[in-house]
Formats: C-alpha cells, sequence, structure tokens
C-alpha cells in the first residue's frame, strides 16, 4: 500500500507546531499501524531527518502506553483496540492519514505525538488504591464476593489509563478514567472500606488538574479499547454525591 | 456538604435537579394546552385555575429560578468543559461515537433561552404576569393564544422550538439521572429509551395545538 501520512510535529512542549506530509511506499496490509510508524521513521533517519516521536511500550494491547488521534479517532478506525493492534488492511491504498496527539489541557504536547499523561499518575496517587498491607497470598474463598460484582469490578479494572477517553470527550475529562478505578474497587470488600475517601480525592484532583466535567456523551465508552462502560461513572457519581452529603 | 458545589460533579448535580424539575413543569404545561383541543371554556378555565391556585402561585417563583439557575449552570459549566479542550482536532469523527444532542445540549438550550423570551412576550405577560400586576389575566386567553398560533409564521416558528427542546430532553432526561448516579447497565438502554418516548410524548402535546389550529383555519374552514 502506498499511503500519504499528515502527520503533526512540534519540537518541545513550547514550539507552536504544524502539519507535515510524508509518503511511505510498499506497506504490507498485514503490518500493524505503528511498524508502518517505523518504517516512515527509518525512512526519515535515512534521509537525515529528525523521526517522528509516538509513545508505545507493549505493542500488545495492554499497556496503555500507544496513543494517537487517528484519522479524527482515537486509536484509529477499529473498535475495541489500541493503535498498536490497528492493523493496515483497516485502510485503503492511496489512502492520507492524518495523526494528531491527544489534544487536552491536561495532556500537553511534549514531542511531535507524545503527550504528557502524568495527571493520570496524579489522579491515581490521591487515591486510586488500597492501603492495608496485603501480607502473603490469602486462601481463595476467603472472603465471598458474589459473581456479579466480581465480573462487574473486573470489567473496570480492565481500564488500561490510555487516556482515549480523555482525547474523545469534547470537554476534555477524566470522568471514565476516574470512575473505572472508583468503581471497580467500590464494588469489592477489599477497596469499599476507603470507598468515600477515595472518591472524593480523585475527584478534587481530576478537578484540580484541568480535565473538563462530564457531559454524559457516551464518546468516551464508545472509543475505549476495554469498553468500560459509563455505568461506571454512574457509580463514582453515587459514590462521590452520597461521600459529600454525609460529609 | 462542605464544598460540594465547587466540585465538577457537584455543579453537574444542579444542572440535573433543575433539569428534571423544569422535566416535571413541562408535563404540567403540555396537559394544560390540550385544553385548547377540548373547548374555548376548558381552556379560559384552565387558565382561571393558573392564575389564583395558591400552589402554582408558590411554584411560579420557583419555576423562575430553575430556569435562572439551570441557564446559569448550563453557562458555567460549558466555558469550564471548553477551556479543558484548547486546541481543537484538525480532523473529528464526532458522529462515530456521539448523538447530536449530547454535543449540541449549549446550543440547543440557547434556543430555547431565545424562544423562552418570545414565549413569555407573547403569552405569560399578557396572562399570568397581567394577572399578578393588575389583579386580573386577559379576558380571553383563549382567543389569544388561538390567533398567534393560528398564523403560519408563528406557528412554524413554534413547531421548529419543540423540535429543538425534543433534542434537549432525549438527552437531557437521562444524562440527569445518570449524573445523580440512578443508572447502571440494565438501565442506561432502559432511561434512554424512556427519555425518547418522554420528549416525544411532550413535544408532540405541544405540536398538536397550532397544528389543530392551522388545519381548523385553512383546510377544515
Ligand atoms: C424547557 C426547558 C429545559 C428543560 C426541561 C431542560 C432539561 C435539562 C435536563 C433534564 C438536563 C440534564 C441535566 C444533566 O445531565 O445532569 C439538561 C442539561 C442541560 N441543559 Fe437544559 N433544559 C431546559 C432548558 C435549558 C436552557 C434554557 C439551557 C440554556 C443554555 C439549557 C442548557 C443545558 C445544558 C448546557 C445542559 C448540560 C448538557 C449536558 O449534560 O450534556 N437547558 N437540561
Ligand atoms: S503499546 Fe501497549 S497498549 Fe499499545
Amino acid at each position: 500500500m502506498d499511503l500519504k501520512l499528515k502527520i503533526w510535529r512540534q519540537k518541545n512542549a513550547k514550539d507552536k507546531g504544524r502539519f507535515e506530509t510524508y509518503e511511505v511506499k510498499s506497506i504490507s496490509p498485514d503490518s500493524s499501524f505503528l511498524e508502518m510508524l517505523d518504517i516512515l521513521n527509518d525512512q526519515l533517519i535515512l534521509e537525515g531527518k529528525e523521526p517522528v516521536a509516538f509513545d508505545h511500550d507493549c505493542r500488545e494491547g495492554i499497556c496503555g502506553m500507544c496513543s494517537l488521534y487517528i484519522n479524527g479517532r482515537a486509536h484509529g478506525p477499529d473498535s475495541e483496540i489500541t493503535t498498536c493492534q490497528l492493523h493496515m488492511r483497516k485502510f485503503k491504498d492511496g489512502d492520507t492519514i492524518t495523526i494528531e496527539p491527544w489534544r487536552s489541557a491536561a495532556f500537553p504536547v511534549i514531542k511531535d505525538l507524545v503527550v504528557d499523561r502524568y495527571a493520570f499518575d496524579k489522579i491515581l496517587q490521591a487515591g486510586g488504591f488500597v492501603s492495608v498491607n496485603t501480607g502473603g497470598v490469602p486462601d481463595g474463598n476467603a472472603i465471598p464476593i458474589a459473581k456479579p460484582k466480581a465480573d462487574e469490578s473486573m470489567d473496570a479494572a480492565a481500564c488500561i489509563g490510555c487516556g482515549a477517553c480523555v482525547a474523545t470527550c469534547k470537554n476534555g475529562s477524566a470522568m471514565l478514567f476516574v470512575a473505572a478505578r472508583v468503581s471497580s474497587l467500590a464494588l469489592l470488600p477489599q477497596g469499599k472500606i476507603e470507598g468515600a475517601r477515595r472518591a472524593k480525592a480523585m475527584v478534587a484532583k481530576m478537578d484540580e488538574l484541568g480535565f473538563g466535567g462530564c457531559t454524559n456523551t457516551q464518546a468516551c465508552e464508545m472509543e475505549c479499547p476495554k469498553l468500560v462502560s459509563i455505568a461506571h461513572i454512574a457509580r463514582l457519581n453515587r459514590e462521590f454525591l452520597v461521600a459529600k452529603l454525609r460529609d | 456538604m462542605a464544598n460540594i458545589f465547587s466540585s465538577s460533579i457537584g455543579k453537574k448535580l444542579i444542572m440535573s435537579i433543575t433539569g428534571l424539575f423544569l422535566v416535571v413543569f413541562m408535563l404540567l404545561h403540555v396537559s394544560i394546552n390540550l385544553a385548547i383541543l377540548i373547548s374555548e371554556d376548558a381552556y379560559n378555565a384552565a387558565c382561571e385555575f393558573m392564575d389564583t391556585n395558591i400552589f402554582i402561585q408558590i411554584m411560579v417563583p420557583i419555576l423562575a429560578a430553575g430556569f435562572f439557575v439551570h441557564i446559569l449552570y448550563a453557562l458555567i459549566l460549558t466555558l469550564k468543559n471548553r477551556k479543558a479542550r484548547p486546541v481543537k482536532y484538525a480532523v473529528n469523527n464526532k458522529g462515530e461515537a456521539s448523538s447530536f444532542a449530547s454535543r449540541n445540549m449549549f446550543v440547543l438550550g440557547l434556543i430555547i433561552v431565545g424562544f423562552l423570551v418570545l414565549h413569555l412576550v407573547q403569552f405569560w405577560a399578557k396572562m399570568q404576569l397581567a394577572h399578578y400586576v393588575t389583579g386580573h389575566g386577559h379576558e380571553n386567553p383563549y382567543l389569544l393564544v388561538t390567533t398567534v398560533l393560528s398564523n403560519p409564521l408563528w406557528a412554524a416558528i413554534y413547531l421548529v422550538c419543540f423540535g429543538v427542546l425534543w433534542f434537549h430532553l432525549t438527552h437531557g432526561f437521562w444524562s440527569a439521572l445518570q449524573t445523580v448516579g440512578f443508572n447502571n447497565t440494565k438501565w442506561l438502554k432502559r432511561w434512554q429509551c424512556i427519555a425518547k418516548i418522554y420528549a416525544t410524548v411532550v413535544c408532540l402535546g405541544f405540536a398538536v395545538v397550532p397544528v389543530y389550529l392551522l388545519v381548523q383555519r385553512y383546510i377544515l374552514a
């Protein structure tokens, strides 16, 4: 496949940035999107140009490191996947592909397509944990947990913190990310104990870091590679409001 | 309770409570309107009731406050949300991932504000407000309403605004329940369906009046 790539280039956080157009030729439809970018970068290095900076790590859809807004969608034109799991067969020969970084006040661009997602870590540090010493491996079934609750908790825990929700939301809201953490822990006996404190601390941090609020557009859920449901946002709202009203 | 309303979710709670209050008010409003279809006397009696009933008199200032707060927080939240996305995408495929109504609640709301002002000047000022100020409302509300709404131009404007209201309500209704936390995976689809039914019933109820008057004037006459 021969493709034209319109890629956002930006030297550093201060640079204004601009789109540059590149061409890549004879790309296999079976190569992944990131492999295609690797090929482009090899080409740029051979030409003595600066390669395009983009985030990636596991390349198997589990770490949440890869990002990219591809042709107007977070993680590109496929659903339920991260960019590293996107393949070139989803595009047509001769296509022009526009590649942009995540755009959100809370995720500033550091270089080219790389954004600073440290804000997510700060939210987690504010309350996304259980403060007990876990000790050794506990006996199976020592703490009974109903299967539907365990399932729902696991569905929320599937969040890999990639930030596609923030990137997609027209308000740059982190509600789905925060909800996934709060909900998955609130559903389990070990996490329930600190539920109120966790919800308040994480929401306060989220507000402080410049994320927008939720207007229930559901765009986050549609673009989430792990399909975390906005029903978890309802649970976050409940946990937060009840905690605040009790104060 | 401490500083609940300084948080994003707390502010959103205000939107949803005032929104749900307006949702209930819409039901009352549409019921009163339908009296026009029964008879002149029925509608005038309904207006008399709205002018004099003590419960309604208590609710009118609360309703005005509800509108005011809803619009105020719509502004506050929308401005804050815009700031969270300072740089727009060059290519954005929004339609794939969200509904038209959910993306345009503020603009839909602004159109409703414009309509509200027109509507208050055209009817409310001459009916309920006149009653409060002078002690007696319009001598024949039925005549006032039917004269305006049987005019094709006014009827068209009103019908378009009911369409705008429909969009606002299809999203607003379930969104408000989601905001107060009254939702889960099962109820999400149900609330969205109920919201469509509610919005359709309310807006059809409003729309049937001008349509009925136009038919009466131009087709049956
Ligand atoms: C007939 C009058 C109205 C009714 C019945 C109504 C109803 C609602 C409801 C139920 C909500 C959902 C609240 C939530 O999600 O928490 C809502 C949201 C909203 N309304 Fe209204 N509303 C009305 C008028 C207005 C007006 C005049 C504006 C003015 C700008 C407005 C702007 C908004 C905005 C910006 C939202 C938030 C949107 C979102 O969450 O996506 N509304 N409305
Ligand atoms: S690189 Fe790990 S999820 Fe894509």
